[in-house]
């Protein structure tokens, strides 16, 4: 998994049946200390994030066992808002 | 599958219990010239693979479940052959 | 597979219902140098791994294979904690 900031929205109105209620937010993976780092994707969201705040993305096959994406033709979702980052080196 | 030399050991006492038993194996993907390609996995070995080896390897979880013959084994790589002989036309 | 050290670790209270009460570990992957290489990556824990340990780590769908039948959502899992390793520079001694 990875961390990521919420960096905007996405609004996709025709799209696969199994997405039709699902929020899809743009994403910027970040390190730990919050530097958001190369690249940029669109995840499906299942914790209610928001924009800014600092989220797990699950990539892959294992996004689809996300809280009501079972079957859905997801490679990322969201399963956690993060609070805090602890590095301890 | 993708060809590997098999560059070191690696030893876990404490590790997940479908693992138990299991050999793992440091390996670095080569091209078919043996020249390092991309970072080195690690992979459980069901051959009988040894350190400086030419190995094929299975870089995909369910392949790698079955070759160590552990379904829902937590594995996503293994040494399924040693090379003898690669032949180009 | 992937060799990594733990160097921290992430809370976050709203969470997937099936990823609650799972430890989250923040992983550096290493190379067979103990040298850090690429992104520092989020995991669960299957082992018990505490900061500072050498572990390995399992991507993809079949992270999720210690926790069947319930389906958690994850891409990697420490499924080992790591004695030592052996390279080929090495004195095998």
């Amino acid at each position: 998994m990875i961390l990521a900031k919420i960096v905007g929205t996405v609004v996709a109105t025709r799209k696969d049946e199994r997405l039709v209620s699902s929020k899809l937010l743009l994403a910027r993976p970040i390190d730990p200390s919050g530097k958001l780092q190369g690249g940029y994707l669109v995840a499906i969201d299942t914790v209610d994030a928001g924009e800014g705040e600092t989220v797990l993305i699950v990539s892959g096959s294992s996004a689809r066992m996300a809280e009501g994406l079972k079957d859905a033709p997801v490679d990322a979702a969201i399963v956690g808002i993060v609070d805090v980052v602890e590095v301890k080196t | 599958m993708q060809l590997a030399r098999v560059v070191g050991t690696v030893v876990s006492t404490q590790k997940h219990e479908t693992l138990t038993g299991a050999k793992l194996l440091l390996v670095q993907p080569v091209s078919v010239d043996g020249e390092p390609t991309g970072l080195s996995t690690l992979a459980v070995d069901s051959v009988g693979a040894g350190v400086g080896e030419r190995v094929l390897v299975v870089l995909e979880g369910r392949a790698a479940g079955q070759a160590l013959r552990r379904r829902l084994a937590p594995v996503d790589a293994a040494i399924v052959g040693i090379v003898d002989t690669i032949n180009r036309s | 597979m992937q060799l990594a050290r733990v160097i921290g670790d992430v809370i976050a209270t709203c969470k997937d219902p099936n990823l609650v009460g799972q430890k989250l570990l923040l992983v550096q992957p290493l190379d067979p140098d103990h040298k850090p290489v690429g992104r520092v990556l989020v995991a669960v824990d299957s082992v018990g791994a505490g900061a500072g340990e050498e572990v390995f780590v399992v991507r993809g769908r079949e992270a999720s294979f210690p926790f069947l039948p319930a389906e958690v959502p994850t891409d990697l899992n420490i499924v080992g904690i790591v004695d030592h390793w052996a390279t080929e520079g090495d004195d095998r001694s």
